[in-house]
């Protein structure tokens, strides 16, 4: 084990040992949602900015991130990349720091990200120097312009968001993780600690959850849990699977069998 | 407003489109005689869809489908955790004036009542707003005029959501029907948000409850969220007054005006409320009286049919009731409610447009909401027009 290399996240200029992001909505309280933080070892945690109340300390959500994490604000609630951007404006007046999740929706029934409005606000916000981390439908062709935009890492989902449906959408991940540069942290959808895990096996770099944790009967117990699995895919990716049974029945007329054969005896397909 | 601005705006609504449409595409529909018509099996089938259409949604509204409020409320709960999470969101509103043009018979604020009328000016408002974000913390107000665009002019309401929106993150509506630009105006000063009660989906019912004032047309105001929605307002709420006409046909108009709204502005945020008709100095009698079991049946039958869409309870329901409404698909309510205008100090001399239910403070309010497992939030928006860069 000594001889293994350091394995972490680099991202943003920051290095990160743990790779489960967290997001911090729908918890029963802010203190409850501050533990399931802890028990997660999440280093990247998002909150919507929409409910940050700097006028009331008590009921300011704020005020329950724990002080040893990058603290990453999302634009939730932006409809367009105008929106988002006058978001990240007022994160960074309240102290919120350079990092932002970048989430346009236009859609208010699925919520589906406009990956359109949300190429406009990172171009916009990297040149204003911002860390920009933007939420998309796993689409190549916006991956590929957020990178040249200069997004820090591109955030695809894995199902539509609070669905807990799971890798819906594991072709288009593969994709992103196959030919995008900068990290995929697969984001939204994920139901299950063990679909965080098969997303990381897939070589994902990190995975957000929010929902998972929030609403789960012990939300502590499940931030642990996530935690687990991320850490276990982590390391069968970096194991290199190997050989996995396809699942499909070897063929019973072989294709290539006429080159072992005596010339006269090979079959003719018909 | 005078009527070829109603005139104006109406044929626009004709040319592009509106919800008036919709309602007049059923005026062949047998609704109560459908609703008579489901069979057990019938919901069973809806239930097990994991998407439901409109014709669900009224086969959940059936006096059938009240035997299945369990189910229908284990799944509610569940869209309505996936959704939203253990949180609800908390408003108060503000009235801040109380003159009306109105002769909505079932009304305690219509135009013929003899009850004192008052309007407050912009310091009265913004000393009112400030000493009401000071004692509850809320930063979600619903700002009331009744109807009478001569005193509550767009100017002067506009004025308020300026001096309103330096106090508050979100400052929503509940005024009168405006025209398309008076509501980007509205927005423009800040508003973010706007409700507009239809009261009364049926048309043919509709104008002997309205016989005079801006609400008379009933067209003009079935427009109104629309015209909202194309003037950028980001939240629009809608809902039928429970208790006037058939109320599980009003209870289908009304979600169908917000499914019919959510497709066709994709970024809105739609909610209903349930208000039920409740005693007030008009001493109106409900033609169809909601019971507990409707109004639960009402919420549970929409959260299934728009699990996104919000659901607003007001404090005209009893406090035993808002705490079971807690758990079923409900996503907001008001704390701190007083309907008297210029708020709790003035309302011990001065007649209310309803009488209020539950009568918790917005502190209260909290308190129950964490005992049940809920956070209060008492914010979720950030003012963009504020402070910018």
């Amino acid at each position: 084990m000594d001889k293994q290399v350091k394995d972490t996240l680099r991202l943003g200029g920051q290095e990160f040992i743990s790779r489960l992001f967290l997001g911090t909505g729908k918890f029963r309280t802010y203190a409850l949602m501050q533990k399931a933080v802890q028990a997660s070892g999440a280093q990247v945690v998002t909150t919507a900015l929409r409910r940050a109340d700097p006028d009331f300390p008590q009921e300011n959500i704020l005020s329950y991130m724990p002080r040893d994490i990058t603290f990453m604000p999302n634009t939730s609630g932006a409809r367009t990349a105008r929106e988002a951007v006058r978001i990240a404006h007022l994160a960074k007046a309240m102290g919120c720091g350079n990092w932002i999740k970048v989430e346009v929706i236009s859609d208010n029934r699925y919520l589906m990200p406009d990956n359109f409005e949300t190429v406009k606000a990172t171009e916009q916000l990297v040149k204003e120097g911002f860390t920009v981390l933007p939420y998309i439908n796993p689409d190549l062709g916006t991956a590929t312009r957020l990178v040249e935009a200069g997004a820090a890492a591109v955030m695809p989902l894995a199902a539509p968001i609070g669905s807990n449906r799971g890798l819906r959408t594991r072709e288009l991940l593969r994709i992103l993780i196959e030919e995008i540069d900068v990290p995929i942290v697969v984001d939204a959808g994920i139901g299950k600690p063990s679909e965080a895990c098969e997303a990381m096996e897939m070589g994902a770099d990190a995975v957000l959850v929010n929902t998972a944790v929030a609403v789960a009967g012990d939300p502590v117990q499940m931030a642990a849990a996530f935690k687990l699995a991320v850490a276990a895919g982590r390391q069968a990716y970096l194991a290199r699977p190997g050989r996995v049974l396809s699942g499909e029945a070897s063929a019973s007329s072989p294709l290539t069998g006429f080159l072992h054969m005596p010339h006269e005896e090979v079959a003719v397909h018909g | 407003m005078d009527e070829r601005m109603m005139a104006d705006e109406l044929a626009a609504a004709a040319k592009r489109g509106q919800f008036l449409d919709v309602v007049r595409s059923y005026a062949d529909f047998d609704c109560d005689a459908f609703l008579q018509g489901v069979q057990p099996a019938d919901v069973e089938r809806v239930l097990a869809k994991p998407v439901l259409n409109r014709e669900d949604y009224l086969t959940l509204l059936s006096p059938c489908a009240a035997q299945y409020l369990e189910p229908m409320a284990q799944r509610a709960h569940r869209e309505s955790v996936r959704n939203f999470g253990y949180v609800m969101q908390l408003f108060t509103p503000m009235y801040i004036a109380n003159y009306c043009e109105n002769g909505c018979v079932y009304c305690g604020f219509h135009q013929g009542e003899k009850i004192v009328r008052r309007q407050l000016d912009m310091e009265e408002i913004r000393a009112w707003g400030r000493h009401i974000k000071e004692t509850t913390g809320l930063e979600s107000v619903l700002v009331l005029t009744g109807e009478s665009p001569k005193f509550s002019s767009p100017e002067y309401i506009r004025e308020a959501v300026a001096v309103l929106r330096d106090i508050f993150a979100s400052v929503s509506l509940e005024v009168y029907s405006l025209t398309e630009a008076d509501y980007r105006q509205m927005v423009e000063a800040g508003a973010d948000g706007m409700t507009m009660f239809q009261e009364c989906y049926d048309e043919e019912a509709y104008a002997p409850l309205h016989p005079f004032g801006p609400k008379s047309n009933y067209a003009f105001r079935l427009d109104a969220p629309e015209r909202a929605a194309r003037a950028g307002m980001r939240t629009i709420g809608l809902g039928a007054l429970l208790g006037l006409t058939n109320w599980r046909r009003e209870a289908f108009f009304t979600g169908i005006h917000a499914d019919y709204l959510q497709h066709k502005y994709k970024d809105i945020e739609v909610a209903i409320s349930t208000p039920r008709l409740r005693p007030c100095v008009a001493g109106f009698q409900a033609r169809s009286p909601i019971d507990d079991t409707g109004l639960v049946q009402y919420i549970l039958a929409f959260r299934l049919f728009m699990p996104r869409a919000g659901i607003t309870v007001s404090t005209r329901e009893s406090r035993e009731m808002r705490n079971h409404l807690v758990y079923l698909g409900v996503t907001k309510m008001s704390g701190s409610s007083s309907t008297a205008v210029g708020g709790l100090e003035a309302e011990k001399d001065e007649e209310s447009q309803f009488d209020i239910n539950d009568t918790r403070t917005a502190a209260e309010m909290a308190q129950m909401l964490y005992d049940e497992g809920y956070q209060p939030v008492y914010q979720d928006w950030q003012p963009l027009t504020r402070a910018m860069p």
